[in-house]
This record gives C-alpha cells, structure tokens and sequence, in this order.
C-alpha cells in the first residue's frame, strides 16, 4: 500500500507534463504543481485519497496556475489569454488520448537539458519528476534550503531561456539526450548510496529515489538494454548496501564485506535484469558494469571471484567507453589475474592522465597492489597519499587505519627483516 | 562538491587604500557573491574583523596562553570565508579568481571534507 507522498509523487510527473501540454510555462506549471502536491499530502490523509488522485491534483494545480496569471495584473492577464489562445490552437488538447507515458520522458529530457550543468539537472529533475520538495532535495545534498530554491528557479528560467519546447527532442539528439537521463539517474542513485547517515526522517533516500525513477523510465522503454543495465546497476549496487558499513560506522571494503547481508532480492532482480538485456538488446556501458556487478555479487566469497571473466568485460567496456577512472577498475582486475606487478604497470600510464593523476583512487590503488605484492612502505606510502587526497571523512578514516595496520603491524605478525 | 574559498588581504594595504579602490572591491565583491547565490552555488560566508582583534589560544601543560593577533606570522591574513557548492574543482578555482582580492592578494580553495564515502 502506497503511503500518500508516495502516491502524489508517483502522480507528479504525469499531472505536470498534462499541464504544461495544456498551459505551456513548464516554469510555471512546476511550481503550480509543487503547490498541488503539498495540498494533497495535507489533505488525504484525513477524508483518504481521492477517486481519482491524478484529477483531484490536475484540477488544483490548473487552479493555482490560473490563479497566478490573474494576479498577474490586467495587461499581462492579456498577453497571456493571447498566448494561451495561440497554444491551446497548436497543441493537441489535454485529453486521455495523449500518452501519459511519453509525458515523463520527456519531462526528464527536459530537466536534463544540456545547457545546464549536472548538479542542476539533478535538482531540477529531483522536483519536478520526483515530486521532492526543495526542502528535500537540500537535505539530501546538505546545502541550505536557500541554495537550493536559487539553483531550481536558475534551471527553470535557462530552460526557458534556450526556448526548449516541451516535445520530444529531435531524432538526432535523442540518444545523446538519453545519454544525459541515465547519466543523472545515476548521479542521484550515487549520491545515495554514498550516504553514510543511512535514510532517516529528514534525509530522503537518493538511491531509493534513483531506482523507482529508473523503474519508471523501464516500464515506458521496456526494450532499451541500458536502461535495464543501468536499473540493474544500481540495484546490484545497492544490494551490498547493508554490508558497507561496519557496526563501527567505517567502511568496509568489498572484499571485507559479510556476503550474508547482501540482499539476495535485490541481487536476484538485478542478476534478471541484465542477463536479460546481455542476450538480447545492442550492448552498452551500463549492462557491462550490470554484468561486473552481477558476478561479484555471485561469488560466495571474495576468492571464488570470477576475476577472468571481469577482466574480459573491462575490457569491453574500456574500449567501448574509454574513461580513467575505468581504466584504473581494469587495473584492478589485472592484477587478480596476472598479478600486482601487472596491474602497477598499467597504474604507471595512468598517472599521466591529469583527469586522474591527483586522484585518490589512483593512490589508493596503488597502495593496495603494493599490498598485494608485498611492498609493505610503498603500500603505506600510497594510502597515506590516498587518505590526504580524499575529501570523504569515512574513506580518510578507512585509508588511514590501512596505512596504519601496514605500519605498525601487531606484535605477533613481526616485519620480516 | 563544497568548497571553502579563504580570502587573504594584507590589513596595511587595505586601509591603505584610496576610498574609492576599496568602494570598487566591496563592490566586486557583492556582484559575484549575487551571482553565485542566483546560480544556486552560494552555501554561506562571513567577513571577519582584523586581524588585530584575533586572540590565539594555546593550551601547553594544560595551560591555556592566550596571545593577541592571529596565528600565524604572515604579510597576508584571513580576513573571510565563503562556501561554494559547485560541480567541479575548476569552478571552484573560477570562482576564487574572480573574486577580487585575488587580484591584489591571493585566494586558496580548499575541499569540504564529507560526511559521506565510498567503500573501495
């Protein structure tokens, strides 16, 4: 049973994207919507949801809209009549006929615009597809409310600014466009899944939030293999959330993890979902980091890791999608199948790469092979360089206590002179 | 990613300064930082009195030694903070230059360290 925010933000993209078919001012349409959204979660409770909870909040929010262009004063009230007048001739009249489906879509191309940059296209679609409040969205990334009401009304008059229509983008930028939704779906299920906090009553919950909008943009493209790689992604991912950190509240690195509190739903669906796509739809980034996924989270324990078959799909990926920070994952792999010093050898390439060569990853990955392969100071060396370069106090905590254990090993584990 | 852009000056100069250069600074000042609260980037950020009025604090021995001035011996001082929300490093580092006591003194940009992380 759906719980009343649930169910007025499962709503909210589908009743703004009528409206703004209807009245056109996606700016204006969002906020009258935002408005509709806090009437019903004040309101339902007490007399229960409505017959038609999508009406019911279609029919304020078109009043709050109307509302607002009449205290718009007479002359604008003209102006916008005018322009009403104009559109209601040119779009197809908001009627059950239009596919309520598509409507989300494009709301999420819209929100993801290019001209804006990531951190906005992530607000912006938090509210206006997620149906957040802005108060939320600025607990979950921990900036004031203030910072946040600023950063969503920019994004909103930019997109009016580069006159985005509220249609479907053009064929040729479709995929590029797509591009941009996945990408920040996955920045708002990352932002969750880094939380240490764990959700509680004033945080919401990012990756929650990130896998039921994937869920949601599944259902309208069923047949895209990378929005299946990408659902299956994350909810690989986020099976391993109840073991990433430890009862003292510090991260627990993969290979540490209690395999037994991974959750075998999570990983089942996952498993499913891009086995799936692997067999049948064009092969991409997200279904190969899906697959990745898949078999660490096969393996019973760290060692029975199929690291060959993770190699082979780094290295489809690296050739496919070509980035540092993949490259260095590959690393990783190199070294379990042909050990540390293999894997160094390719961190040294890496270390050129200004995209990466301050990277703490970098540091941290190295310190590790180096553990690996038995150098003891340079691995200590390496992941005090980590811990100075990460700006998370959880993986300086981590990255420390590592450096730490290799320096000042127990007495019983005595340095081999 | 949060940052915190320390802003250094050198007291002396400042005074120093015909009124009208300073009345240009402030204002620089204010224009960027309406700015970046339009932009959505803005998180907060405070002037501070001069250095003069600082009091460092030392407790050696389990005593606490007070001395007037600021803490470290230098030409330049700390004479503010802000705090930026911004998508990257090298809007961080854009916003720091154009802040204009970077152009007469300097700027540093350091990091927030988060309460979040990911395990390795």
């Amino acid at each position: 049973m759906l719980s009343v925010e649930d169910l007025v933000r499962e709503l909210a993209p589908r009743v703004l994207g009528r409206l703004v078919r209807r009245y056109g001012q996606f700016d204006a349409c969002e906020d009258a919507v935002q408005e509709a959204l806090l009437s019903a979660v004040q309101q339902w409770p007490e007399p229960g949801v409505p017959d038609q909870p999508e009406g019911w909040l279609y029919t304020v929010a078109s009043r709050r809209l109307v509302d607002r262009f009449r205290s718009e004063g007479a002359r604008r009230r003209r102006e916008d009549a005018a322009v009403l007048a104009e559109r209601d001739r040119d779009l197809a009249p908001a009627s059950d006929e239009l596919s309520v489906g598509d409507d989300t879509l494009t709301l999420l191309c819209l929100c993801c615009h290019p001209a804006l940059t990531p951190p906005s296209q992530v607000a912006l679609t938090l509210r206006a597809v997620g149906g957040l409040t802005t108060a939320e969205i600025a607990r979950a990334f921990l900036v004031p409310e203030s910072t946040m009401t600023r950063r969503i009304s920019r994004a909103k008059d930019q997109i009016r600014e580069q006159g985005a229509k509220f249609e479907a983008p053009p064929v040729g930028e479709l995929n590029e466009r797509r591009q941009v939704v996945l990408h920040v779906l996955y920045l708002i299920f990352n932002e969750g899944y880094m939380a240490t906090s764990g959700p509680d009553a004033v945080r919401v919950d990012l990756s929650d939030e990130a896998i039921r909008l994937t869920r949601t943009v599944r259902r309208l493209v069923p047949d895209d293999g990378e929005v299946a790689g990408l659902l299956a992604l994350m909810l690989l991912t986020e099976a391993r959330r109840p073991a990433r950190i430890g009862v003292d509240g510090n991260l627990v690195p993969l290979a540490e993890q209690d395999r037994s509190r991974w959750s075998r739903e999570l990983i089942e669906e996952g498993t499913g979902l891009v086995t799936a796509s692997l067999s049948g739809a064009p092969l991409g980034p997200y279904q190969l980091q899906a697959a990745i996924a898949a078999l660490h989270a096969e393996a019973p324990r760290p060692e029975d890791t199929d690291w060959p078959q993770i190699l082979a799909l780094y290295n489809l990926l690296e050739r496919m999608a070509p980035s540092p920070v993949v490259s260095l994952n590959r690393a990783v792999a190199v070294a379990m199948v042909e050990g540390p010093e293999a894997g160094l050898n390719l961190l040294a390439t890496l270390a050129d790469d200004k995209r990466m060569s301050g990277h703490h990853r970098l540091a941290a990955v190295r310190a590790y092979l180096h553990e690996l392969a038995g150098e003891r100071d340079r691995a200590v060396v390496s992941y005090r360089e980590a811990a100075r370069r990460t700006s998370s106090i959880p993986e300086r905590r981590y990255l420390e206590a590592q450096a730490a254990r290799l320096a000042h090993p127990k007495p019983q584990q005595p340095e081999p002179q | 990613m949060k940052y915190m852009l320390l802003i250094y000056q050198n007291p002396g100069a400042m005074q120093a300064m015909p009124e009208a250069e300073k009345q240009e600074l402030m204002s620089d000042a204010e224009t960027l930082m309406e700015e970046l609260m339009e932009r959505g980037e803005w998180v907060g950020g405070e002037a501070l009195a001069d250095p003069s009025a600082a009091k460092s604090v030392r407790v050696r021995g389990g005593v606490p030694a007070v001395t007037d001035g600021p803490f470290a011996e230098a030409k330049e001082q700390i004479v503010g903070y802000c705090i930026v929300d911004c998508e990257s490093e090298e809007r961080a580092v854009e916003i720091a230059g154009r802040w204009p006591d970077a152009r007469l003194w300097g700027m540093e940009v350091r990091p927030i360290l988060s309460p979040d992380g990911l395990e390795m």
